[in-house]
């Protein structure tokens, strides 16, 4: 029997890397903010999943440009934000991007290609600003924006995972529900931004 | 031109200069996610291109960090995020590019990464070795990434090396707007 203490000497040097975590603790604490921000908001959440099962219910090449799209804009969105242009409306604009992108897939709408990827980031812009607007003091900005561009895209891939069932047509029905659903979320987003 | 010290905070790992550089590149992002980049654009372009990068890019960085220690000066920060926004976006369109440009590409990474590095690693007092660290990382980088792209066959694996380019160009977007903008 082989001896087990390299493997658990390894996995320790793996699980305390102490020497580089000490020096980068307010970095890493700025790419855990980026990858919770975008999971933290459910008006965001839904957005994204949307995005996601839009793609996969249009099939290629919507399937890729939708999530290629998205985060390209909504990081142009956020620098909009860092540089301090003024964007009127970005709690409406993240609201009604819920209710509309659900509605599609409620609707099951299969618009060209380039009129879904200009719907897509119309809205992404919104949700960007929103994400730029919001790092905590301190914090990485690089490593915040790493974490909420991979925590979007991870949300993308989820709804295009979710998406996939769109090939039986129970799946499609329930696609279809859950557009209602996003809507209705969308639609709920939507009033208390314009009420509050 | 304002002259600029790389903003990246150099970390020391307390494992002496060669370790300082092998950890400089894999936990400072302004260079990780370039180089990255060239890696999956290589990877796109065939074994060809993919073998000249793999040696082109550490020696020009090589190159860079000499020139770096030696001159003390670094490009504005905002070129950086050019970097990002070019090759992740070269990545994203999946055009091919002539060879000349490949290199040419992979050369300018180098040198103003490299360079960046050279004056950190300086000011650092790592000096030659930490360089050394460095680019022996980035060989061993860009020949895993390169490696994997090559191999890649299914047109969905295709796709999803474009998707990451995407996520390259969108950070390259966020920094511009952190260097440039009043939170940076």
């Amino acid at each position: 029997m082989q001896s087990i203490k390299p493997i658990v000497a390894t996995v320790a040097l793996l699980a305390f890397p102490s020497p580089l975590a000490a020096h980068e603790g307010g970095a890493a604490a700025g790419l855990l903010s980026g990858l919770l921000h975008p999971v933290s908001g459910l008006d965001h959440v839904l957005a994204m999943l949307a995005v996601g099962i839009w793609g996969a219910q249009m099939g290629p090449p919507a399937i890729w440009v939708l999530p290629v799209t998205f985060p390209m804009v909504m990081a142009f969105g956020g620098m909009l934000s860092l540089l301090g242009v003024p964007v009127p409306g970005v709690e409406i604009g993240i609201g009604l991007s819920a209710l509309l992108l659900g509605f599609m897939v409620a609707i099951e709408r299969r618009p060209a290609i380039e009129v879904a990827a200009v719907l897509v980031g119309f809205f992404a812009i919104f949700h960007g600003y929103a994400h730029g607007a919001e790092l905590p003091e301190g914090q990485s900005g690089i490593l915040y924006s790493i974490g909420f561009v991979v925590s979007t895209g991870t949300l993308h891939a989820s709804g295009i995972g979710v998406g996939l069932i769109h090939r039986w047509d129970r799946g499609k029905r329930a696609l279809r529900i859950a557009g209602a659903g996003i809507a209705a979320g969308g639609a709920w987003f939507t009033w208390l931004a314009v009420s509050g | 031109m304002i002259s600029l010290v790389f903003s990246a905070h150099l970390v020391t790992t307390g494992l002496g200069p060669l370790f300082d550089g092998i950890g400089h590149a894999v936990v400072t992002p302004q260079d990780l996610l370039p180089v990255i980049a060239i890696a999956l654009l290589a990877g796109l372009g065939g074994k060809a291109y993919a073998r000249k990068v793999l040696f082109i890019l550490p020696a020009a960085w090589l190159v860079g960090g000499l020139l770096g220690m030696t001159l003390m000066w670094s490009a504005p920060l905002g070129t950086t995020a050019l970097s990002f926004l070019i090759l992740g976006g070269l990545v994203v369109a999946d055009r091919p590019v002539s060879e000349k440009t490949g290199m040419a590409l992979a050369v300018a990474l180098g040198l103003l990464h490299g360079q960046m590095s050279g004056v950190e690693m300086q000011a650092a007092g790592i000096g030659l070795v930490g360089i050394l660290g460095t680019v022996g990382t980035l060989f061993a980088l860009v020949s895993l990434v390169t490696g994997l792209v090559v191999s890649l066959e299914r047109p969905w694996t295709r796709i999803a090396v474009r998707v990451a380019g995407s996520w390259i160009v969108a950070v390259g977007l966020l920094y511009l707007g952190w260097t440039f903008g009043t939170r940076g």
